[in-house]
């Protein structure tokens, strides 16, 4: 609208087109900027673009992802990404991707669970009305959160590897787990045949769940007749799985590590380089869900507790109806930020030689051929997706718990 | 007629003055909360002796004698060797030993009085700011320091110049080298992520577009794949023969990353402007440069102050990474140290003495934007 009047304005002056009506014409000086801003950014993209293939050209680097498809030949530090993928130092460029994505992932995994678990007790325990722990709580924010996440990676690990005894002295758990330098051995379960019946099951009783409780809720609503539906949950969810695993005799066995002479052989080795990075990341990530969950739940006015009381619902109800969902609203968008966060920070392992993308991938394979550009490329595109996804998460968390407005 | 004796007033139960009161209201007010009480000391008791042990009862200081600032300070006779240092406890012989690694790095030892010349202009800086505050030409000297402290700090860290022998910045390292690339990280991305801010909320949509693309793309990936990239990927984007140090490509990665974090801060700034000035600006007439410059920006700034500092700290934090691509900043220093023949197997010692002067700085900084925020927070307090 403003421009409309503004052109008018500069045609009842000067009639015709001249320089100066150009000159302090919004919609011409707009049109000026953004060719100018274009060109420029295209021109240093195209500058750019043509010395990387005239640099290219005079080193004899390779272009193209032909390097995927080469035998790889070096070994990886074993964990999760190995075994999923059979990783041999003949597998070609492309499984050390593979490799170090579903590395990534693990690590975002558990990291995501373990932050989360120790975020909500902090967050909690900081607003607690006993002094000592509240302290403790505040405490333990201040320290974590004020070290640089490298630093602490980098302390943990050698921590762990000067802390934990020697293979022959391990540390065993009712000699199932066993704790030593070169890591957490658990029993590695072995599926049989038949497994998947049981994986099935368990989907099915999830699905089932939340039908049921579907359905228990719109009765509520229509008919005001509240039915507690977490009993219907813990059979369907635990319930059936169990059902099928005795039906079908159980169809999987646990591989115990067991000591050798040297070392412990079988079992699921978790490597310590992976337990440094997870509770590094763990706990720092940790100080910044317990703040936001703190500011969550500070967040919701007391005049709402008390309005619930007045209205006769009981503790429990008020916590879940009434402070639970508001509190929520705060906590959760700044909680996803860090869990992207979290997953980004774990390409710090390339500090300790975990073996996820940036280590893997973007360390040894860069080392090894050298295509950095296409190389990084595929690294970042990874975490664009990541990133993306969370993103995703985030608007679709926050449409459904923005205020509805009735 | 009855007397009354004025009896003595009895004092309040013990149960409900001074410090038994506290404890019961406290940390004994449940049991629930005596339990959580009793499960916080257990923590601290298996925390907190054997970390004082560690540190200073086992830990040795047969640090020699220590001259400090003249004074003659004698803690021992000789000064311990990394054998007879014990493994039970910390080592600060070996801190003291590699003071200057973790500070200066590889900096020549006779130029010394350099960095710790710069360390003192910057103390001087923090105390001629707030002097100045309600001087008639305050604008101009801070101005003038902006330009001038980055000047005379490169000219006596680098040399150069037919003044002082250069130092190349391959020996820079230690807390210097992370407080010259957080220091100049912040500097130069500051302006850029002003632009880009003001970029991504434009109504021209060419610029919204690259400033948005720009800013989600870096903010979408870790910093160590942009350092890989100014490392390995920047001098291939330039003419061939270019040669560029590898303490400025780090300097640019991290810039860039930085820039689009201030963007996105000084966005938020931008956004709580109400309406009401950008169409006040225009209908006084003012150009877009005006009304940014004069209107919107001190402001926007303002209220973004708090936020810019966090942002900085993060930066902070971040400039550790650089260790990754081969530069040696003070955390590098623990790995190099303790690689030394002399003193093997000490880096816990490094990492925990690391550990503490990055806290105590960034304890420092977070402290101080907390204060920032509570003052510049003057609505909605309840």
């Amino acid at each position: 609208m403003k421009k409309i009047i503004l052109d008018s304005l500069g045609k009842s002056q000067h009639r015709g087109l001249n320089f100066r009506d150009m000159l302090y014409n919004n919609e011409a000086r707009a049109f000026f900027f953004q060719i100018v801003t274009f060109v420029l950014v295209v021109g240093l993209f195209y500058t750019a673009i043509g010395n990387l293939f005239q640099n290219i050209d005079e080193r004899g680097i390779n272009t193209g992802f032909t390097f995927l498809k080469n035998r790889a030949g070096f070994d990886i530090l074993p964990f999760l990404g190995n075994y999923v993928v059979d990783y041999t130092p003949e597998s070609s460029n492309f499984s050390v991707f593979y490799v170090g994505l579903i590395n990534t992932l693990v690590v975002a995994f558990v990291g995501i669970i373990l932050s989360t678990l120790i975020g909500l007790l902090i967050g909690i325990a900081r607003l607690s009305n006993n002094y000592l722990v509240a302290k403790l709580a505040g405490g333990y924010i201040e320290l974590f959160r004020n070290v640089p996440i490298l630093l602490q990676i980098l302390f943990w690990y050698n921590l762990f590897i000067n802390l934990f005894p020697h293979p022959k002295q391990s540390f065993a758990f009712f000699d199932i787990m066993f704790l030593n330098q070169r890591g957490l051995y658990l029993p590695k379960p072995i599926p049989e045949d038949g497994f998947m019946l049981v994986a099935i099951a368990l989907l099915l009783g999830i699905t089932a769940s939340y039908f049921v409780k579907k359905y228990y809720k719109k009765k509520h609503e229509l008919t005001g007749i509240h039915t507690s539906t977490w009993p219907f949950s813990i059979a369907l969810i635990l319930g059936l799985p169990i059902i099928v695993f005795l039906i079908l005799g159980s169809p999987l066995q646990f591989d115990i590590a067991v000591l050798g002479k040297f070392n412990l052989r079988g079992g699921m080795n978790v490597v310590p380089e992976f337990l440094a990075l997870t509770f590094a990341l763990s706990v720092y990530t940790a100080t910044y869900i317990a703040e936001a969950i703190r500011s969550g739940i500070e967040a919701v006015d007391k005049g709402q507790k008390e309005a619930a009381a007045a209205i006769g619902l009981t503790p429990t109800q008020s916590l879940k109806l009434i402070i639970l969902p508001q509190a929520l609203r705060v906590a959760i968008p700044p909680t996803i930020n860090q869990y992207l966060n979290l997953t980004k920070n774990s390409s710090l392992a390339t500090a300790i030689g975990y073996p996820e993308l940036m280590s893997a991938f973007g360390g040894t394979v860069l080392n090894q051929v050298g295509q950095a550009v296409e190389i990084l490329a595929m690294a970042m595109l990874v975490y664009l997706v990541i990133s993306l996804f969370i993103s995703l998460l985030l608007n679709y968390v926050n449409n459904k718990m923005a205020i509805q407005g009735r | 007629m009855p007397v009354f004796d004025q009896q003595e007033t009895r004092k309040p139960p013990i149960s409900q003055i001074g410090a038994v009161l506290w404890l019961k209201t406290n940390l004994f007010s449940s049991w629930i909360n005596s339990i959580l009480t009793f499960a916080s000391l257990y923590l601290l008791y298996i925390m907190i002796p054997p970390l004082l042990n560690w540190m200073i009862f086992d830990a040795s200081f047969s640090f020699g004698t220590i001259n400090f600032f003249g004074f003659e300070i004698k803690f021992s006779e000789e000064m311990a060797t990394n054998d007879n240092c014990g493994r039970v406890g910390a080592c600060w012989p070996y801190i003291y030993e590699k003071l200057y690694m973790y500070t200066y790095g590889f900096y020549p030892r006779t130029e010394t009085w350099r960095p710790n010349t710069v360390f003192a202009l910057t103390g001087l800086l923090f105390v001629i700011v707030p002097l100045v505050k309600n001087y008639k030409y305050k604008n101009r000297v801070t101005l003038s320091l902006i330009i001038l402290y980055p000047l005379i700090s490169y000219v006596l860290i680098a040399g150069g110049f037919g003044l002082l022998t250069p130092v190349d910045t391959d020996q820079w390292g230690g807390l210097l080298l992370t407080l010259i690339i957080a220091s100049v990280g912040i500097i130069v991305s500051f302006p850029i992520g002003v632009l880009l801010a003001l970029g991504r909320q434009s109504n021209l949509k060419v610029i919204k577009l690259f400033s948005t693309l720009f800013i989600e793309f870096i903010r979408a990936v870790p910093l160590i794949t942009i350092l890989f990239m100014a490392s390995f990927v920047l001098p291939l984007f330039l003419e061939s023969g270019n040669y560029f140090d590898k303490l400025l490509r780090a300097l640019i990665g991290i810039a860039l990353f930085q820039a689009a974090y201030f963007a996105e801060v000084v966005r938020g700034g931008l956004q709580a402007i109400p309406r009401g000035q950008y169409e006040a600006a225009d209908a006084i007439g003012l150009s877009y440069f005006q009304k940014n410059v004069l209107i919107i920006l001190p402001q926007a700034l303002k209220i973004s102050i708090p936020n810019i500092v966090g942002s900085s700290i993060s930066l902070f934090k971040d400039t550790t990474l650089v260790l990754i691509i081969g530069l040696f900043d003070m955390l590098a220093m623990v790995n190099l140290t303790s690689n030394d023949p002399y003193w093997l197997g000490r880096e816990t010692e490094g990492f925990v003495f690391v550990t503490m002067v990055m806290w105590a700085i960034l304890y420092t900084m977070s402290r101080y934007s907390r204060k920032l925020e509570l003052r510049f927070n003057t609505e909605n307090k309840n």
